[in-house]
């Protein structure tokens, strides 16, 4: 279980993240939502350690690892799995390789056990038979899979996906967003999905939480919060700007 | 920007509350970024000492720094005991102390040139890569998935380079040293008639192996100065193409001016130590 609590966050004068507070249960799946430059990324970068709070906490299994150093990080972070808004791809390395990093670098997996789980990762993400291309010879969307193909071959027991369907045509990503409900099904993980795309969160979430001003402003379920009248909510789900903000 | 100063990579932040003037930003600034480079040493140091650096890293990085940088080098190296050589003679020619030329090419190239030249040509090749490559890495969110991937980035991007860079600017440093000797020998007996038998005899007595020695010790505190000069630069660089940009341009002219100041130093300190020997 992830249990953040009261976290803060300030860049320069923008107070990122106000007094977050948020569990994530084991198994579930979840989705952030908020606006554009509202903190959802600057949150899960905290959840995974990659940031610092200014304040407040985040427990992992009970552990708080806001304070941790980097290497006390290394081992709470194989816990984790996650798929960058660009898919953060090595790019002088292959796509086998790229798959294959963390059970290279734990040096007791034979080269014929590392070849079968990367194929078998591949096959998850329907991408079999891409071994040996370099990422510059991928689409975004394939990126996108093959990313994703790397942040589970180690069997992770959350996976995280920052703006997964970001910068896809429809198509594509509602085929990444049934890829994030078969992988979450099939390997039992608990998905946390940050996102502003409203059919990825009517696709995966079974639990929404949204971030407004430095917070969480309410969380349910995506029936839930289509249905919800408060005119934050209603605004951001239904795409409808406020006449206030069309000051340029 | 505020951030606890023991952060990750270690990435610090300059504390600007409170500081006004350019003055105190500036001394900040440089404060800041002394300590950063600093943890950054340390973690490198203590990643040595703890962590098992991977063999094939270490060739990849042997092959790319050393391997690759030879021609440059090289060359550098050939022209600059040939210059030498030339204006040792015209000087040394006018009180009829022409055999002394090699002597001086020698001496010259072994302690101060072969080092010095080498470690800037490292530095512009070598250095600019490593920031421009780490930098790139760092905007583009490959070094936070790194970081996901429970991997230390000093583990896996810093420490194969700074070992790499420290074993191949000695060996570069000796062929420059070769070449430039051997260069100044041509231009010398074949192209300005100075005998060869004496110009040898004087210069193998009057090159000590100190100067060798000395040649060496400074190329190997130049490797880890071009290294995690460009390393760190690259790992702290700002944000988009302008920021890798930044980094490029401040690796390469911090290391060169670190590598002539050290310089200085080196010599004084070296003299005295291998003085004892």
């Amino acid at each position: 279980m992830i249990e953040v609590r009261q976290l803060k966050k300030r860049f320069r004068d923008q107070q990122v993240l106000d007094g977050v507070d948020l569990t994530i249960e084991n198994g579930e799946s979840l989705v952030i939502i908020g606006r554009s430059g509202g903190g959802k990324s600057v949150l899960l970068k905290h959840i995974v350690g990659l940031t610092h709070p200014d304040e407040g906490q985040v427990l992992v299994d009970g552990q708080d690892i806001s304070h941790l150093n980097e290497r006390e990080l290394l081992g709470v972070r194989r816990k984790f799995g996650m798929l960058f808004q660009s898919a953060a791809l090595f790019d002088s390395l292959t796509v086998e390789e790229n798959i294959s990093f963390v059970l290279s670098r734990e040096r007791n997996h034979t080269p014929g056990e590392i070849a079968r789980r990367v194929a078998e990762a591949l096959d998850m993400v329907e991408m079999p038979g891409i071994q040996k291309k370099k990422p510059a010879e991928l689409s975004g969307g394939m990126r996108k899979r093959v990313g994703l193909a790397r942040a589970i071959i180690y069997r992770p027991e959350v996976v995280f996906y920052d703006e997964p369907t970001t910068g896809l045509d429809p198509v594509v990503s509602d085929s990444i967003d049934k890829l994030i409900v078969r992988v979450c099904d099939r390997l039992k993980v608990t998905t946390v999905v940050i996102t502003h795309d409203m059919r990825s969160m009517q696709t995966v979430g079974r639990r929404v939480a949204m971030l407004h001003h430095g917070r969480i402003y309410t969380t349910g379920t995506p029936q839930e919060l289509l249905a919800v009248t408060d005119p934050v909510v209603n605004r951001f789900v239904r795409g409808i700007s406020d006449e206030k903000e069309h000051t340029f | 920007m505020q951030g606890r100063l023991a952060s990750p990579i270690p990435v610090c932040y300059p504390v600007r509350r409170g500081m006004t003037s350019v003055p105190a930003k500036v001394i900040n600034s440089v404060l800041t970024g002394l300590g950063c480079f600093s943890l950054m040493v340390a973690e490198v140091v203590r990643s040595l000492m703890t962590q098992r650096l991977s063999g094939r890293d270490l060739l990849h990085q042997l092959y790319f720094i050393g391997v690759k940088s030879q021609t440059v080098v090289l060359v550098t190296g050939a022209f600059t005991g040939m210059v030498l050589c030339a204006q040792t003679y015209f000087q040394f020619h006018k009180v009829k102390m022409d055999t002394a030329t090699l002597a001086v090419v020698s001496v010259s190239m072994c302690g101060e040139l072969g080092p010095v030249l080498t470690a800037l040509m490292v530095a512009g090749r070598v250095g600019a890569s490593m920031a421009a490559e780490l930098g790139t890495m760092r905007v583009t969110e490959q070094i936070d998935a790194l970081r996901t991937l429970a991997t230390h980035p000093i583990d896996y991007l810093v420490v194969p380079r700074v070992v790499a860079t420290m074993i191949a600017v000695p060996l570069l440093t000796a062929e420059s040293i070769t070449i430039g000797i051997l260069a100044a020998y041509l231009v010398g007996v074949h192209l300005l008639q100075i005998d060869p038998g004496y110009s040898i005899v004087n210069m193998l007595r009057f090159t000590d192996h100190r100067d060798v020695l000395m040649g060496f010790i400074k190329a190997f505190f130049f490797g880890g100065i071009i290294a995690t000069t460009g390393c760190y630069k690259g790992m702290h660089c700002g944000q988009g193409a302008e920021g890798v940009g930044h980094a490029t341009t401040e690796a390469v002219v911090y290391a060169s001016i670190a590598i002539l100041m050290s310089n200085f130093f080196l010599t004084l300190l070296l003299t005295r130590l291998l003085a004892l020997t």
